[in-house]
């Protein structure tokens, strides 16, 4: 049973929520295992993915044998709630003892199709587990047995819409958003009924005919197939009561014909009144996007000082290369930098603080050079935010790619464009100061065969001093935060594909992180 | 929106992005073809009743939305969903009176197109060689020459990678690409590392992995070395013979890289 007031101020033992807690900082004040001792760190415990169907739980109304999809990898952050973790790939949910990471149920579904790319997470509420499918069901479990309650369809999976989002559970909101852009389609967000699944309200990240910001479309037609899919989950402050997420990439994707003018509200970082999905404030990273850099990346809520002052700040490592920070209170633009020297979509950056595309790096015929790739700069991987260092953490790529125009037709479709990629100058991990979006150090990753490899990961800071995430090369390392030198590492064999996690348990701190298919515990020798 | 984070495997020519169609994680079903004889009917029926609002290929026209990602049809199997629509109209659509054989036949016809983006089969797009070989030319022996020849390394070259897009992408970034997922067309020169023990003995080779721990390579006799290191101990020295390529990503202009490969074209 998870007692909303957790929610609030979630207790050590316990990560009820994506990100931990609803900052999306992920940080934590543990120190037991701190940069002194954090050499003596080692494996506690492994768990595999057990992806057979045979003894578990079974819900979904596909074929009896499942798709050839590949292996799944470990996306989602487990949450911990009274000393079990539960946690998700596409398809399945599983819930694991948090001492011993053995298996206490597993729930599989049987799956109608769709993008299996991912899956986020789950989100509780009370006695009861939420979860998305790739074939668009938001399904119900209990939460002590993995028994199905209930599902519901959110989305056609014909139209190629898929769902990877971790629900995010306020008050009696489940809030799910739906993802896909390989047909033209509408994005939304929506809030569910935590008992029967029905839909409370539907936020449409692009405008209804009437509103002012329909003027940024060509007509409706384009503006209600525009895409903006919510796919990632956000971040909220109870104080102001307001959810902030980033939407996704305007469609078609990697082109503007059809669909000129800004595009509102894709590839932007929103603020909605979770109670009744009405938009309080919007902030438009990428105006008229025409790579991919929706801006679903994790807002992430900083109580900060700037320009001499306490301000409630939003900071975000966005897609298309540059690190922003709001006021988190109006959406008031107060920083805008570059995070990578290879850059070279954009002419300048306007007074509101958005980068401004030069219309000579849209995919052409033959072909135009850009960095970031579609992949960005960096992606969905949760950065993170230390109060002690006031740094800001994340990884990013300086990927190139030619993007060739595919589709000449006057009204393109889907993506449209095709990307060929010719090499990447060089991943790092970066600390950025919050209050001017400098970066204050920068640590190169690894070097492969071909080259600098790695790049957006998920990253964890503590009060011990530890900076958690990889180095690209598939080394699990804590990171000194003031410096980015490495105090730890362990070789999983693939690079971490989580966000890092924390928890104390009986007196004994945990890291816990997913690397492929692949859950792994630490703690202090004993 | 999603994606993967590092490097992307090789796109099919037509590129519909996300691997849509190629990826392994992707399990949207297909339709089963339908009879060819069924959509040339349909193709006929949709002509002269259809294709003046929806346009040629479904996409939609001034008078019509594209039937491509409409809801209705994707969600039809054999005109069943159509029918009703065909038959009563809608506003701003007028009612046709056809037949049930004859709408099973335009469904077939409209089903008959891919869903997503660029449809490959239907549409082939221009040449992509838009540049000046001259200045191309030029280019390449200011910038190019100094370790590559058109009458030596690159004899031929064109000929050796037929596709256009593959051979601009090749010779920005040897051995980044392959068609259809295929191998690239040229073989990747290696980054060679060279590690000195602080014995003096010096173990050179292909790079495998450098890391803020380990360095590890492959020698000249296929045999794999790993060495831990500790900061400068012990010391690594990394070649790495696409360097001139990564330093020039930053520096051509899409004039010089649509230059460089309407010269490189010629190398037949």
């Amino acid at each position: 049973m998870l007692d909303p007031a957790l929610l609030m101020k979630p207790p050590v033992d316990a990560w009820p929520t994506y990100h931990g807690d609803y900052s999306g900082r992920r940080y934590s004040t543990l120190k037991q295992i701190n940069a002194g001792n954090v050499k003596n760190l080692t494996l506690a415990w492994v768990y595999r993915l057990n992806t057979s169907r045979s003894g578990a739980m079974l819900g979904g109304e596909g074929p009896e044998t499942p798709p050839a999809v590949g292996p799944p990898s470990i996306k989602s952050t487990p949450l911990l709630l009274n000393g079990m973790l539960y946690f998700s790939a596409p398809d399945h949910v599983w819930a694991v003892d948090a001492r011993t990471g053995r298996e206490i149920w597993h729930f599989a579904w049987k799956t109608r199709g769709g993008d299996h790319i991912g899956n986020r997470g789950v989100g509780i509420y009370g006695n009861w587990l939420y979860f998305l499918t790739p074939d668009n069901y938001f399904v119900s479990l209990d939460l002590a047995t993995g028994k199905e309650r209930w599902h519901h369809e959110i989305a056609n999976m014909k139209r190629e819409y898929f769902s990877t989002n971790a629900p995010i559970i306020i008050g009696r909101h489940v809030i799910i958003g739906v993802g896909g852009d390989a047909l033209d389609i509408p994005g939304y967000l929506e809030s569910r009924d935590p008992e029967n699944g029905d839909l409370v309200w539907r936020w449409n990240t692009t405008p209804r005919p009437g509103e002012p910001e329909a003027a940024t479309w060509p007509n409706e037609y384009a503006m209600s197939n525009g895409g903006g899919m919510p796919w990632l989950p956000g971040t909220y402050d109870p104080e102001l009561n307001l959810y902030y997420l980033g939407t996704g990439n305007p469609n078609p994707v990697l082109t503007g014909r059809s669909r000129e003018g800004d595009n509102l509200y894709t590839c932007s970082i929103v603020a909605l009144n979770p109670d009744t999905g009405k938009m309080a404030w919007y902030f438009q990273a990428t105006p008229h996007d025409t790579h991919d850099w929706d801006a679903a990346q994790t807002p992430v809520l900083i109580d900060g000082v700037y320009d001499g002052r306490p301000r409630k700040l939003l900071a975000q490592a966005n897609r298309n290369g540059h690190f922003i920070l709001l006021d988190r209170t109006n959406g008031q633009h107060l920083v805008t930098t570059r995070m990578i020297d290879s850059l070279n979509w954009t002419k300048a950056i306007n007074a509101k603080g958005q980068p401004v595309r030069n219309p000579e790096k849209d995919a052409n015929v033959p072909g135009t050079l850009v960095s970031p790739d579609t992949s960005g700069a960096t992606n969905w991987p949760p950065p993170s935010f230390s109060p002690d260092t006031g740094l800001f953490y994340v990884a990013t790529r300086q990927s190139f790619s030619v993007m060739y125009l595919t589709d000449t037709d006057e009204r393109p479709q889907g993506w449209a464009a095709a990307e060929r990629n010719v090499g990447n100058v060089g991943s790092a991990l970066k600390a950025i100061d919050y209050r001017t979006g400098k970066v204050r150090w920068s640590h190169p990753l690894a070097t492969g065969p071909a080259g600098s490899v790695g790049g957006a990961m998920g990253l964890l800071s503590t009060a011990g001093g530890l900076l958690f995430g990889n180095d690209g090369g598939g080394n699990f390392v804590a990171y000194e935060p003031a410096t980015g030198r490495p105090l730890w590492h362990a070789g999983l064999g693939a690079n971490t594909s989580n966000g890092p996690q924390t928890y104390l348990l009986d007196g004994r701190q945990y890291i816990v992180v997913g690397a492929g298919d692949t859950l792994f515990a630490f703690a202090l020798q004993q | 929106m999603a994606s993967t984070l590092h490097a992307q495997p090789a796109q099919p020519p037509g590129g519909r992005g996300r691997g849509a169609i190629t990826s392994p994680r992707n399990a949207y079903p297909d339709r089963a073809p339908a009879d060819p004889a069924a959509i040339e009917r349909g193709k006929a029926l949709y002509g002269v009743n259809c294709q003046f609002c929806h346009g040629a290929d479904t996409r939609g026209g001034d008078g019509g939305p594209s039937l491509l990602r409409s809801s209705t049809v994707l969600d039809d199997q054999n005109g069943e969903l159509i029918a009703p629509i065909v038959r009563s109209g809608r506003p701003g659509m007028p009612k046709f009176t056809l037949g049930d054989d004859q709408i099973k036949d335009v469904a077939a016809f409209v089903h008959s197109f891919r869903a997503a983006g660029y449809d490959e089969a239907r549409l082939r797009p221009p040449s992509i060689i838009v540049g000046d070989s001259k200045a191309g030319e030029a280019f390449f022996n200011a910038r190019c020459a100094s370790c590559h020849s058109t009458t030596g390394d690159l004899r031929g070259l064109a000929s050796r990678i037929p596709d256009e897009r593959l051979l601009q992408q090749t010779w920005l970034m040897p051995g980044s690409g392959g068609s259809r997922g295929g191998p690239p067309p040229v073989t990747l020169p290696p980054i060679m590392v060279t590690v000195t023990l602080p014995s003096g003995e010096m173990v050179a080779g292909k790079l495998d992995r450098l890391d803020d721990f380990t360095v590890s390579l492959i020698t000249a006799d296929g045999t794999h070395r790993s060495f831990r290191t500790n900061g400068n101990t012990p010391r690594v020295d990394v070649r790495d013979p696409l360097q001139p390529h990564r330093d020039l990503l930053g520096v051509y202009t899409d004039a010089d890289i649509h230059n460089v490969t309407a010269f490189l074209v010629t190398l037949k």
